[in-house]
């Protein structure tokens, strides 16, 4: 039933991956993103790989784990493959009636398929090693200089962050809910699309009136707290670069420059 | 009809990690007509217990009977039994959803595939039963009644169904005290009009003593008592141990005899305490 709908792709355990900086991660990810793009033969992919897999290594995120979350981003790379292999012109190697596949088509789908791979690899490690909070926290830390042109990025974190937080609420009022209309004999579950649509009224009607009322509470909450009337507001949980960080960061910078060499001397 | 529950046992997540045994081995029977209480404390699988009696939860093992069916087991039998049981959850109002009383009252038997006439007959009932006014609520809408209306609407709602067993969960959370002494003369007199099953799962334990014929107390996930009130109350000490409480007219004859007064009585309600107290004064 609903209650078994994980959230959010974190894996609880202890790792330096798991402790690193989040600004230094989201930075980090963004960087290997754009490299990925910089990479254009095999051994640049190889290099690549190999530092995700170190970092997977270190992470002790079950491979396992991370292919599961992986599952609905297949059929994407899936329908990649197929367009590359017939679309691209060049030399032919197989052909069936109106279909050809070329040598080009090949090593052009090859290519975009590590580099999709690696891409939705590389950022699901993210998400998978950095709690959503730290991950909000991080982002606003990030946006922050840009608080001078009036980027409310504060607020922005905050939203975000209440977000989150409310997805399992709502999730167990949706529960709550669908059970009560259930017992009141509602079905759910069978019908045409029109039907299940209409069936939906129920569910939802109650729901958006439940996410209004949290919402008022939670708003008169913050304000009996006074949220908003500091200027300057300080942190329980101050992010800090510390050491590990800073290996950290040296290390991910020798690799990039080592793939960015291997780009501009090969 | 009569519930038959027979060693149900219902586990969360069986075979991961967070696996959690929400009932265990329990096993009860409640005659038809009883007016039964259901008490534990927080966590102790109340609610998923009353959630199998009408087939909301699949049990993981074990039987329930409602009357000789088993609804348990898959199949028109089960569901059409299923349908005879009428859940009230807590905070029954959050789930109004229609533009106006009658046609939310009218949901239920609309899923029942009732004709309209019908239909209607049945929503005039229930809010009657619930002791408000048809003509003049039908073509209101729910969200502007009071917090006590609207649960009496929410009520309505599944008696209009015509259940042969009618539970509460927490009928009178969040309620001010004249409201919840008039929801409770209310489920009291649905009880008595119609002569069912009616289960009541409550954490205030006069209510519990005063209304029930038979109380069944729940702790982590098993049965620890199944009896009369004066049967399961006289077991002060072991409720307290899983926290729960004595009813207050109890209390106060408890506290009265250790103070050196001799009381008889079974002391379930206030009037009884008094009139115990007022008798071993006069015998003084």
């Amino acid at each position: 039933m609903i209650r078994d709908i994980t959230l959010g792709q974190y894996y609880q355990t202890e790792s330096l991956i798991h402790r690193l900086d989040p600004r230094l991660k989201i930075v980090a990810t963004l960087l290997y993103i754009v490299v990925l793009f910089v990479v254009d033969d095999f051994l640049g992919f190889a290099i690549a790989y190999a530092g995700l897999e170190t970092a997977i290594i270190m992470s002790k995120v079950p491979r396992r784990f991370i292919l599961k979350g992986l599952k609905p981003v297949f059929l994407i790379i899936a329908f990649t493959l197929v367009i590359n292999l017939f679309m691209i012109q060049g030399e032919v190697l197989v052909q069936f009636w109106k279909f050809h596949i070329t040598r080009e088509g090949v090593h052009m789908a090859a290519f975009m398929g590590i580099r999709l791979f690696l891409l939705i690899i590389g950022s699901s490690l993210l998400t998978l090693t950095t709690r959503p909070i730290s991950l909000t926290d991080g982002i606003e830390a990030l946006l922050s200089p840009f608080k001078k042109l009036g980027l409310p990025a504060h607020e922005l974190a905050m939203m975000m962050t209440i977000a989150l937080r409310f997805i399992p609420t709502l999730l167990e009022e949706t529960d709550k809910i669908m059970k009560a209309q259930q017992a009141r004999g509602a079905d759910f579950e069978t019908g045409n699309i029109l039907r299940r649509a209409k069936a939906l009224v129920p569910i939802l009607v109650p729901l958006f009136i439940s996410a209004f009322r949290i919402a008022q509470d939670l708003a008169l909450a913050m304000e009996a707290r006074c949220y908003g009337c500091g200027i300057r507001r300080t942190r329980m949980n101050e992010i800090r670069f510390e050491k590990r960080d800073l290996i950290g960061a040296i290390v991910f910078a020798c690799f990039l420059a080592v793939i960015v060499l291997e780009r501009f001397l090969w | 009809m009569s519930i038959t529950v027979k060693d149900l046992t219902h586990i969360y997540s069986p075979g991961q990690p967070q696996e959690q045994v929400a009932l265990d081995q329990i096993s009860f029977r409640i005659e038809d007509g009883t007016f039964a209480g259901l008490i534990g404390h927080t966590g102790s699988g109340k609610s998923t217990l009353v959630q199998h009696l009408n087939g909301l939860l699949k049990p993981t093992s074990g039987t329930i009977l409602l009357g000789d069916t088993d609804i348990t087991k898959a199949g028109t039998a089960s569901r059409q039994a299923r349908l005879k049981t009428g859940l009230v959850f807590q905070y029954p109002e959050y789930q109004l959803f229609e533009e106006t009383v009658a046609k939310d009252v009218a949901f239920g038997p609309n899923n029942l595939g009732l004709s309209p006439e019908e239909t209607d007959a049945r929503v005039r009932e229930a809010l009657q039963l619930v002791g408000l006014d048809y003509e003049e609520l039908k073509n209101v809408s729910p969200f502007e009644l009071s917090g006590g209306q609207k649960r009496r609407v929410a009520i309505a709602g599944v008696i209009a169904m015509k259940p042969e067993i009618l539970i509460l969960d927490e009928p009178t959370a969040g309620l001010n005290p004249k409201a919840h002494r008039d929801i409770l003369d209310m489920v009291r007199g649905i009880h008595e009009s119609t002569g069912n099953i009616t289960l009541m799962v409550s954490h205030n334990m006069n209510d519990i003593a005063r209304m029930c014929d038979q109380v069944l107390v729940m702790d982590h996930g098993r049965l620890l008592m199944d009896g009369s009130p004066e049967e399961v109350f006289r077991r002060g000490e072991e409720l307290k141990e899983v926290g729960l409480a004595l009813p207050d007219s109890m209390e106060i004859a408890r506290q009265i005899i250790e103070g050196g007064l001799a009381l008889e009585g079974t002391f379930l309600t206030m009037e009884e305490t008094a009139d115990a107290i007022a008798a071993a004064l006069q015998a003084k």
